[in-house]
This record gives C-alpha cells, sequence and structure tokens, in this order.
C-alpha cells in the first residue's frame, strides 16, 4: 500500500475494517516514516517503535478476533510529551524531569488505549508548555515540514510538525494560550481547543491550570472530531472537568451552515501586526463562510486589549505554584548540594530554561503579598470581562471567525529576543482561553507573500463543539484544501 | 508566681489546633487514612505530588468539619473554597499545601469552659479544612532539618485531612488554656470524627501569647509557641511563657515577635530558627477544585446528627444522676466511659451513684492493673448493672461482690453465674434459713435465753453460728432477723 502515511485516521480506519491493510503494516509504514524524516523535523522526545509493533499485533487479533475496541482500533497516535505515560519517559519537554518514568497513565493515554490506539511515541514542545515556538524545548527545537527553516509553532510543535509530515495522523496537544491552534495555523492542519473541563486534565502535565486543555491535532476536521469523541468525557479524577457525556460530533459534522450568524471581531481586523497574507487568506474565508449560506455580522469584543496582559498573569501565577514540585525530592534530576535548600535551587537554576524562570519570576511577583489585588486580581477580573464580552456577543452568532495567530510560520531565533513579540502572536486565541470556550483552527490556504500555511479561528460557545465542527467541516469541504496536494508539505 | 505580679500583668493567649481526621481515606485521594504502616506504602500519584495528578476533594471531610463547626457553635459559609498555600519542605509533596484562606468552612463560633475560676466563653474565629504533609526524619546533627547529614521522608501521612480550629485571643492563664483543649479533645472524640490520639500527633496545638501591664489597651508583642501535642504540655508552655514575659517586661527588656519550640523535656521554649523576612504564603484560590457550596440541607443533616456537647453532657450527668463535679469529671473525661456509665446506670434503673461508685471506686482499679482501656475490658454496663442488683437483692454481700467483679473482669462472665458457680449465693430463703437458726437456738440456750432477757449484744454470737453452720452462705440480715422474731 503506498503512501499509507497521508491517509487520515478515518480512512485507515476503513482499511482495517475492510482488511485491506493490518495493524502492522501501518505501524511499519510510520516506523518507516520516522526513520525518513525525524532527523530533520526533531518531532519525537522518545519513540516507542517496539511497543508499537506489539500493540499493533495485538490489535490485529483483536480484529482477526471480531473483537475491535473501537472502529480506529489499530490506528497508531503519538503524544505531546506532556501527557503522562506509564512506563515511557515523560518530560514536558524539560532538563529537570529527565528521566523520569511514570508509574501511572493520563486519563487520556489510557482513552487511546482503551479505544485500541496504538502509541507511537512522545513529542516535542516548548519545556512546560510555555512557548510559541518549541523553541523552549529543553531537548532542541522541532522544525515546520513547510520550511525547515521555520518553527512548527508551539508550545505542541512537535504533535503539529509530525502531523503535517506524515509522521502520524492525529496526536494530542494542549493549548493553554493557543498551543493548539498556533501550531496547527502554522503547519497547515486542524486544532481544536475544547470547552474548558471537555477533556480531563488528569495525567496533564500542568502549566496554568485554569487555562490547560488537551487538544486534537490532526489533518482533517472529522479526525478533529472522532478524537475528540474518543478521548472526551467527564473524569471522576479531575473535578474541573465536566459532567455531562459527549454529543454526537460526527453525526452532525455534514449539517452544513446555512443559515449561521456569524461574527467578525473590529478590534482583531483592526489589531496591528497582522501579516498582509495572512489577512488576506482570511478575508477570503470570510467570503467563503458567506458563499456557503452563513451571515456574517460585525461584533465587538472591547476587552480583547486587555487579554494578553491578563494571561500573563494568570498564567504565570499559576505555573509558579505548580511547577514547585520540581525540587528533586521525589523524581526527575537532582544537582546536589550541601543543604536541601542549595539542592533544590540548583536543580532548578541547571533544570529549568530562560523561559520557565522568567513566568515562574513573574508569577510569584504577582501573587505576592501586597501585589496580589493589582496583580491577579484585577487580571481575574478581566477574565470575568472577557466572559462577559464574549457572552454578549454570542447571545446575537453562532460563531466567531477570526484569524487564528497574526503571521505565518517564523524563522528560528526571529522572536527569540523579544518575549513579548513571541507573546502576541498567541494575541487572537489566548481570549478563548480565558473565557474557556471552544474553538478550532482550520487551514484556509497558504500565504501569498511566502507560501506558508494560514489559519482560520471559529470560536463557538461553551459546549458548543457540534456547531463548531459543523462549520469548519463545510469550510474545509468547500476550499478542498486538507488532503489535496496543495495542502501537503514538500518533504 | 507571687499574688503582686499576678495583680500587674495579664497574659492573653489564643491557640490554633489542629485535628487529623479519621476519614476512611485521605483528603484528595483514595489512599487509606492509618497510623503506621511501611514507609511511603499508603501512597498515590496524587499524595506524592506526581507531575499531572490531581486533587478530588473528600466529601466526607468536608462534612465531618461542618460537624466539628457546627458543634463550636459556628455559621457555615455557604460560599467556600481552597485555596494553596505555597511554600519548600521537603516532606511537602507538592511544595503547596492545599488549604484555606479567606472563605473557610465555618467561622464565627464559640466554647464555653469552666473550672475553679469560674467559666469562660472562648471565641472560635474560624474552623477550615487542608492536608497534611509527610513525615520527615533528619540524621545527623540536632535531629532539625538545618544541620542534618540527610533526612528520610514518609508520604503515608501526606495527605491526610486535617482540620485548623483557630480560637480567639480568650485565654487568659494556663488553667483555662488546658480546660479549652481538654475540652476540644472530648468534643472532638464525641463527635467521632477524630481518634485524637495526641501522643501519634493527631492533635497538635500552637499558642499565640503575649504579656501586657494590665490597663494598657494594646496587646503585648506576640510570641507563637509550636510543638505541643498534649494537654499538660500546653499549660507548661503558657506557664514558662508567662514567666519568661513577665520578667522581661519587669526588666524593662524588649520583647521580639518570633516562633518558638516547646520542648517536652525540659517544659521551656526557645527560640525556633530566624526566619529571612517575613513568610509569603502566596495564597490563590487552587483552581483544580471547584469551589463549594453546602446546601441548606446538607448542613441541616449534619446538624441534626450532633450529638450533645461535653458541656450540655455534664449539666445532665448532675440533673439527671444527681452526681458532683469530682465524679462527672471522672465520668465524662472520654465519650467511652461516659456512654458505658449511662448504660450501665439505664440497665440498673436504680440510685445511680451506686453505679457510679462501682466503676470509679472498682472497675477502674481493675483497669489499672490491667492497664487497659474501658473499651477493651470484658465486663458489659449490662453485667455491671447485674452485680449491683445481687447486692441490692442481698444476695451476696458487698466484699463478695468485689470478687466477683474480679472474676467477671478476668472471664465476662455474669455475676449470678460466678456467685452460683462459687457457691456464693446467700441463703436468702426465709424459710430454709428457719430450721438453722432454730438448730442454733437449741445448741446455744444459754446464749439464747440471754437474748431473751434482753441483752441484744448477744445476738451477734448466735448470727455468726448460724453463718458458720450455713457455710457463710446466709443472709446475715435475713438470719439477725429471724433470731429476734424468735427471742424477743
Amino acid at each position: 500500500m503506498t503512501d499509507l502515511h497521508y491517509k487520515s485516521a478515518t480512512e485507515l480506519a476503513e482499511l482495517l475494517e475492510n482488511q485491506e491493510v493490518s495493524a502492522v503494516e501501518i505501524a511499519r509504514a510510520l516506523i518507516e516514516r520516522a526513520d525518513e524524516i525525524d532527523e530533520r523535523l526533531h518531532a519525537y522526545l522518545h519513540r516507542t517503535d517496539e511497543r508499537l509493533l506489539d500493540e499493533a499485533r495485538a490489535s490485529d487479533e483483536r480484529r482477526s478476533a471480531g473483537e475491535p475496541r473501537s472502529r480506529f482500533d489499530g490506528v497508531p497516535t503519538a503524544h505531546k510529551d506532556l501527557f503522562v505515560t506509564k512506563g515511557v519517559p515523560t518530560t514536558s519537554g524539560s532538563r529537570i524531569l529527565e528521566g523520569w518514568v511514570p508509574t501511572y497513565d493520563s486519563t487520556l493515554v489510557e482513552r487511546c488505549s482503551a479505544a485500541g490506539l496504538l502509541l507511537q511515541g512522545k513529542l516535542n514542545m516548548d519545556e512546560f508548555a510555555m512557548g510559541s515556538s518549541t523553541e523552549n524545548s529543553g531537548y532542541g527545537p522541532s522544525r515546520n515540514p513547510w520550511d525547515t527553516n521555520t518553527v512548527p509553532g508551539g508550545s505542541s510543535g512537535g504533535s503539529a510538525a509530525l502531523v503535517a509530515a506524515g509522521g502520524t495522523p492525529w496526536s494530542w496537544g494542549t493549548d493553554t494560550g493557543g498551543s493548539v491552534r498556533q501550531p496547527a495555523s502554522l503547519c497547515g492542519l486542524v486544532g481544536v481547543k475544547p470547552t474548558y473541563g471537555l477533556v480531563s486534565r488528569y495525567g496533564v502535565i500542568a502549566f496554568a491550570s485554569s487555562l490547560d486543555q488537551p487538544g486534537p491535532l490532526t489533518r482533517t476536521v472529522a479526525d478533529a472530531a472522532a478524537f475528540l469523541q474518543i478521548a472526551g468525557g467527564h473524569d471522576p479524577m479531575d473535578s474541573t472537568s465536566i459532567p455531562q457525556p459527549v454529543p454526537d460530533y460526527l453525526g452532525a459534522i455534514e449539517g452544513g451552515i446555512e443559515g449561521l450568524r456569524i461574527g467578525v471581531v473590529k478590534e482583531f481586523e483592526e489589531a496591528e501586526g497582522t501579516e498582509p497574507g495572512v489577512k488576506a487568506r482570511v478575508a477570503e474565508a470570510y467570503r467563503r463562510l458567506e458563499k456557503l449560506g452563513a451571515e456574517l455580522v460585525e461584533v465587538s469584543l472591547p476587552s480583547f486589549e486587555f487579554g494578553i496582559s491578563a494571561y500573563y498573569l494568570v498564567a504565570p501565577a499559576e505555573c509558579s505554584s505548580n511547577l514547585a514540585r520540581y525540587d528533586a525530592v521525589r523524581y526527575g534530576s537532582r544537582v546536589d548540594g550541601p543543604d536541601v535548600v542549595s539542592m533544590m535551587s540548583r536543580t532548578r537554576v541547571e533544570g529549568f530554561g530562560d523561559e520557565v524562570k522568567r513566568r515562574i519570576m513573574l508569577g510569584t511577583y504577582a501573587l505576592s503579598a501586597g501585589y496580589y489585588d493589582a496583580y491577579y486580581g484585577k487580571a481575574q477580573r478581566v477574565r470575568t470581562l472577557t466572559i462577559r464580552d464574549l457572552e454578549r456577543v454570542f447571545a446575537d452568532v453562532d460563531l466567531i471567525a477570526t484569524p487564528t495567530s497574526p503571521s505565518t510560520a517564523f524563522e528560528f531565533g526571529a522572536k527569540t529576543a523579544d518575549p513579548l513579540s513571541m507573546y502576541l502572536n498567541d494575541v487572537f486565541t489566548v481570549p478563548v482561553n480565558l473565557a474557556g470556550n471552544a474553538a478550532i483552527s482550520v487551514p484556509c490556504g497558504t500565504s501569498p507573500d511566502n507560501g506558508l500555511p494560514v489559519g482560520l479561528q471559529l470560536i463557538a460557545k461553551a459546549l458548543d463543539e457540534t456547531t463548531m465542527f459543523r462549520a469548519a467541516y463545510a469550510f474545509e469541504q468547500d476550499l478542498g484544501w486538507a488532503g489535496s496536494d496543495e495542502g501537503r508539505p514538500s518533504l | 508566681m507571687s499574688a503582686t505580679k499576678e495583680d500587674l500583668f495579664e497574659t492573653t493567649c489564643g491557640l490554633e489546633i489542629h485535628v487529623e481526621l479519621a476519614t476512611a481515606s485521605k483528603m484528595f485521594c483514595g489512599c487509606r487514612v492509618d497510623f503506621g504502616g511501611e514507609p511511603n506504602t499508603r501512597t498515590c500519584p496524587v499524595c506524592l505530588g506526581l507531575p499531572g495528578s490531581l486533587p478530588v476533594a473528600n466529601e466526607k471531610a468536608v462534612e465531618y468539619t461542618m460537624k466539628i463547626g457546627l458543634a463550636l457553635n459556628c455559621k457555615i459559609a455557604d460560599y467556600s473554597l481552597f485555596h494553596r498555600k505555597n511554600y519548600f519542605y521537603p516532606d511537602m509533596p507538592k511544595n503547596y499545601q492545599i488549604s484555606q484562606y479567606d472563605l473557610p468552612l465555618c467561622y464565627a463560633g464559640h466554647v464555653e469552659i469552666a473550672g475553679d475560676w469560674g467559666t469562660t466563653t472562648v471565641g472560635i474565629t474560624r474552623v477550615h479544612l487542608e492536608e497534611d504533609t509527610g513525615k520527615s526524619i533528619h540524621v545527623g546533627g540536632s535531629g532539625r532539618i538545618h544541620d542534618s547529614t540527610y533526612s528520610l521522608e514518609d508520604f503515608n501521612r501526606a495527605g491526610t485531612p486535617l482540620v485548623e480550629i483557630v480560637s480567639e485571643p480568650d485565654i487568659h492563664s494556663a488553667a483555662e488554656a488546658r480546660a479549652f483543649v481538654s475540652e476540644l479533645r472530648m468534643l472532638l472524640e464525641g463527635l467521632g470524627v477524630s481518634d485524637v490520639r495526641m501522643e501519634e500527633g493527631s492533635l497538635r496545638i500552637d499558642a499565640n501569647i503575649s504579656v501586657r501591664r494590665k490597663g494598657e489597651t494594646e496587646h503585648g508583642t506576640k510570641v507563637e509557641v509550636k510543638n505541643m501535642n498534649s494537654v499538660r504540655s500546653v499549660g507548661r508552655a503558657l506557664e514558662y511563657e508567662e514567666r519568661r514575659q513577665r520578667e522581661a517586661l519587669e526588666a524593662g527588656e524588649l520583647l521580639v515577635q518570633e516562633t518558638r519550640h516547646f520542648d517536652e523535656k525540659s517544659s521551656t521554649t526557645s527560640p525556633g530558627r530566624t526566619k529571612e523576612g517575613s513568610s509569603d504564603y502566596r495564597y490563590f484560590p487552587e483552581p483544580d477544585l471547584v469551589p463549594f457550596e453546602p446546601s441548606a440541607e446538607w448542613i441541616e443533616r449534619v446538624a441534626s446528627s450532633l450529638g450533645e456537647t461535653p458541656t450540655q453532657r455534664r449539666a445532665r450527668f448532675a440533673s439527671e444522676y444527681g452526681l458532683g463535679a469530682a465524679d462527672i469529671d471522672v465520668l465524662t473525661a472520654t465519650s467511652a466511659t461516659a456512654d458505658w456509665f449511662e448504660a450501665a446506670a439505664r440497665a440498673y434503673g436504680g440510685d445511680s451513684k451506686k453505679v457510679a461508685n462501682w466503676i470509679m471506686a472498682d472497675l477502674f482499679g481493675l483497669l489499672n492493673e490491667a492497664s487497659i482501656e474501658l473499651s477493651q475490658s470484658k465486663i458489659a454496663p449490662e453485667q455491671l448493672a447485674g452485680l449491683v442488683k445481687l447486692v441490692d437483692g442481698k444476695s451476696i454481700s458487698g466484699k463478695q461482690a468485689k470478687a466477683v467483679l474480679a472474676e467477671m473482669f478476668a472471664g465476662g462472665k455474669d455475676a449470678a453465674v460466678i456467685a452460683k458457680e462459687k457457691g456464693l449465693e446467700q441463703i436468702s430463703d426465709a424459710g430454709a434459713l428457719e430450721t438453722v437458726v432454730e438448730e442454733v437456738i437449741a445448741e446455744n440456750a444459754e446464749a439464747a435465753d440471754k437474748v431473751r432477757a434482753g441483752n441484744l449484744g448477744t445476738i451477734g454470737f448466735l448470727v455468726g453460728q448460724v453463718m458458720k453452720k450455713s457455710g457463710g452462705q446466709a443472709n446475715p440480715g435475713l438470719v439477725n432477723e429471724l433470731l429476734r422474731k424468735k427471742l424477743t
């Protein structure tokens, strides 16, 4: 079977069901693909080839016994390296967790296994999910298969690079401020930030607990919907998980967008710093949505200008506390010292990268006595404003359409010297995390400026993933880019 | 302390008491709560703070906290949440403690304590819920972390639900402090929310103590004394600090606000390791947990499950059983003892003081000798009541009853069974005794005549003869009665 590695998960499931291919054949093809591309991409932090083949054989046995665990039994996947995986090194992209082999599985890993998915390995990311380019990984950056001189985005950059290069049909990332949607946009993929609480965070190494949400990166909208259906839903191990069943997204995905009201945000369109090529492609996308029967209306989100500021108080505050546990006492790397305090501090000085240290310091400062109200307290009030803004807008529209990222993939080092310019790459995605809503990034072609992919973001009401997938699917089908030669990097 | 010094100064003290709850599982995970066990065997990803793990609040622990709050006359918050208290310590797995901050579950309560000085109402500022840390064993040096060679960490205790009770500074003497702690101890035991084993650290006490000259309106410089785990050491620490601070003030020295460590052996306090600056715990709402709003129905259900408070019980022991203060103190020292007494008194039905005396004078002696608790003894309250009834019915004498009690204590048999087995039972059947009495009168005609002549002193001799003849089994009172009937 030729070109197995660019088949979508849905296509692979069909081939498996029709016995046109075995799980072992798929696994071998993807191992071969990894050998072929990963030296250039550095998407993997850890490959589990042997386990993959073992699981593939077991899956084929289940199929021949007529007992597949789900229709996706035998389809491989690889996870961002912050999903805790029993027996497989898990680092969250940090040197401080080097050598840690978890003793338990995250809920998400468990649910993927329960559906019969095969594990290919763990993927590169910005350290503790802090970054937009994977340049903050403690193990070196990943590269964008569209142009290996550019970043794949981040923090789920390893996932995006591997999916875009046909190294896996799908991968789970996490999105705290845009970490799934922005790399999806930069690599020409579909990326989803589900409603906060839809996918369990149990076993997801925390960056900012109130913002973190696992999300799928895929090459098609239907695969994203299917992946969310596999791993989403209530988990008693996560107190912030929503106790509701996951709706049948796929059943409703062909509903079209005729009659939907879609808001276009005035402040986003007027924002400075969006590349002309991005503007052009996204404007085309808006026209396509209209052509497909949606009604586009201008809406206003005045709290938008405070989004990044609020985010860079809330996220660092939570991370300063979440990352306190990396103290060399119980696991991970250790740098010894004459006493316990020096051991802890030397380990943290050597184990954490600059961006992580910057955010720990920002967060520690923001939570300090006397500053709490001025910083963390005020940021939480901005969050409330953002929620109210979105509620007001969603009283009138079904979806909001925006560019996903103001830029296409940028070159290595372009933004590392100026953290703020890096932070602004998330300007359109961050408000969604602050409010907790669902959003998706779908490819809308490549930029006329540089031929690199551009993403369209569709924001939905909380728990209205159904409408979000329906619209994204209609758009994707009409554009015809995904799955075409044009929609594939020539790596 | 001389009377003049007492007149010049005034002590102010507030207590913070940590109570480990006796829930089946830990505060935020399913691990078993239990003492002992090989180190690090009662742990899981959550209580070890492994990357990715998340807490889920134990509902029973929330309920127990409400129970304590309601028993201390607190208000229950209609909206409460957990905060993170951030600081680094090797036995704290996440380097933050999930605790409560400005929205504790229970607040604004009070408890009454009584003693030689009269009665005092101690305000309860708050009752909140948090998680316990692991245990460190520092090897080498003085046994404290700063000069040890290495430290061992056991996380079995990490995550045990811990309730913190904070009192207002309403305590003014060591006696009041002792009374407050023992009142709390009894209350917690009675509620069944903690096993209050103080020596095992399930109740730990910190005290804020200051002394000022009488008449001053500002409080004196506050010293926080840590590491007390018994009623006695709280009293001793307070007495020591009172003396130290008074002497310093008299000598015109300035007191420093500091944390001091109580040493059990010497009954003194010493300055703790000085901290650089004041600690900033960077409290913020725990984002991994959702706020909770206890419903009115839930609070009502918990409130109606509360039994009597120790104070109420003591009052009832006086009115219902007519017991004196000293007896009440002994019988209500633990709620298990009080329950035992009440069960025995109920089964007996007569004058409860008799039951109380048997418990305090005789049963406690046996328990002491055997070094066991009342709950471990083989005697049931109903059995003690049976023994007292046998004495009342004159089936056995008081002296015999003590011997019977000792057997009951050893073997758990009923008093009547033991009395029968040992042939101790008195012959209280007038018909059966009459023959023996007549025989004795016939055999001792001279003595009988003396009695007939009005010399009643000789009747004792005849009673003795009947007793002898009956093998000691005759009821002496009844014998006396029969003799008088026949001879006078």
